[in-house]
């Protein structure tokens, strides 16, 4: 058998690491993106404490480095009497962090939104978060999407990281094969690939929304 | 009993950083009335029509819609936002920088509060802001995005928006100061068959012409003062005040 044939044999343990490295980044971007959104409204007309405290954690993700984070919820906080599957600190890693970002770049839009887009949503007898929803948030998210484009990259590869806490990712199968059979060079090309199959998704995703932007005369990506 | 005033302002003030902008302003206006506030910039003539919704919040004094006072509940604490709205859902403002909302096309512009502030069902609103914007000459635009229009399309399409919400009263805030002067026309067409109408309409306005054609009463406001209110031909032919006199001169010669 040549190398490859190895590879087509042992194909299921590819799929089976793609599918979790979809759930991964598909969770990541849903909940992180909802976070995001949130952390941003809670900073809207917030109270200080609750704004201060916001921005704390905004900047605390942003300082580290994201497989600390991950290393943190798995290995670190079992001696907080806090136990979780490798599947579950992996998972909260990538939401809180990369909601951090999210927020962190939808916040940088929201500054740049003229206050009379907020204003008019007052005088129509909008309620904040019937407001935040259906006029601010959209527009936010339009003026950003290449950011946040970008920032999806971003967390699809960090799932990745997730291979040193066990979870059985992508990049775990091909670590596992490479392992078994001796044959790196090969098993991480096809896992290349399939990292290439999701972000060519992605783009085509985020040109979607760069032709929906454009055709609201939201020029800048 | 007379019929209450559609909005009573009663002895205003407002400060900003300890800048008095508005002092001791009263203003009636009846159902039906058109009411210009002219002055020069920094009269505190925005800032009065803001307050009028509460977009500012004044320093004292108090501002009633039709007898309901705004801002401030009857135990006087302030009001909490969901009773501010239905206040406000009295008052259509139009803005100076007509603030569409870019990313709703101009159909959905006009019909977003009806259906997310009212509850209206959704053919019904588009029915109703059809109507609208076909009365500010805008229904061939109804599928287009605010940035596709032009100043004067675009403050007509906000007043078909503020329109909608079926507000007792109109407030202008220079609603042709940001545009063109070939699309100024356009837009104090649509305000003065609002006029002829009936709406009751409060207009800030640089627009001497038109504030003497359209108006039942002409307030002028100086350093945050009403120091001249009367009918629009004593304003302008007979000005009681040596200010006034200025404003108007300096007008003519521009």
């Amino acid at each position: 058998m040549t190398d490859w044939q190895i590879l087509w044999a042992e194909r299921g343990v590819f799929v089976d690491g793609f599918l979790n490295t979809l759930q991964l980044f598909g969770l990541g971007t849903v909940l992180g993106f909802l976070l995001g959104c949130l952390i941003v409204f809670g900073l809207e007309g917030a109270k200080a404490p609750l704004r201060i405290a916001l921005r704390i954690f905004i900047d605390a993700m942003r300082l580290l480095p994201f497989l600390v984070l991950a290393y943190l919820f798995y290995y670190g906080l079992p001696s907080l009497g806090i136990r979780l599957s490798s599947w579950e600190a992996g998972v909260s890693a990538l939401v809180l962090y990369h909601g951090a970002y999210f927020a962190e770049i939808l916040r940088g839009a929201r500054v740049t939104l003229p206050p009379g887009q907020v204003e008019a949503a007052v005088a129509q007898g909008f309620s904040m978060p019937r407001m935040f929803l259906r006029l601010i948030l959209p527009q936010l998210v339009l003026k950003s999407r290449g950011v946040i484009g970008n920032q999806l990259i971003i967390l699809l590869k960090d799932t990745a990281f997730l291979v040193i806490i066990t979870v059985r990712e992508l990049t775990a199968a091909a670590n596992g094969l490479s392992g078994t059979y001796f044959i790196p060079m090969q098993a991480f090309i096809v896992v290349i690939g399939f990292y290439w199959i999701i972000s060519i998704a992605l783009e085509q995703a985020v040109n979607w929304m760069g032709r929906s932007g454009a055709k609201r005369g939201f020029k800048n990506a | 009993m007379p019929e209450l005033p559609e909005v009573s302002i009663q002895k205003l003030s407002k400060q900003f950083d300890g800048v008095e902008v508005l002092r001791d302003v009263s203003l009636e206006v009846q159902r039906g009335e058109v009411v210009s506030i002219l002055g020069s910039s920094g009269s505190g003539k925005s800032t009065l029509l803001r307050c009028v919704n509460w977009l500012e919040q004044p320093d004292g004094g108090e501002i009633r819609i039709a007898g309901d006072r705004i801002g401030v509940k009857a135990d006087g604490k302030a009001m909490n936002n969901r009773d501010l709205a239905k206040v406000r859902s009295q008052l259509g403002m139009v803005f100076q920088s007509f603030n569409l909302w870019p990313h709703l096309n101009v159909l959905h512009n006009v019909t977003e509060a009806l259906i997310h502030v009212k509850g209206m069902k959704k053919a019904e609103a588009e029915t109703l802001a059809d109507e609208l914007l076909a009365k500010v000459g805008m229904a061939e635009k109804r599928s287009n995005y605010p940035y596709t229009l032009s100043g004067g399309q675009k403050q007509r399409v906000a007043i078909a928006r503020a329109l909608a919400m079926q507000p007792r009263v109109m407030l202008f805030d220079e609603p042709t100061s940001a545009l063109d002067p070939e699309l100024v026309g356009e837009v104090l067409a649509v305000i003065r068959d609002l006029s002829q109408e009936g709406y009751t309409m409060i207009i800030v306005t640089h627009e001497m012409e038109f504030a003497r054609n359209v108006s039942d009463q002409v307030v002028f406001l100086e350093k945050g003062k009403i120091i001249e209110k009367s009918a629009p031909e004593e304003f302008f032919v007979h000005p009681k005040t040596e200010r006034v006199r200025q404003f108007l001169e300096l007008d003519e010669k521009v």
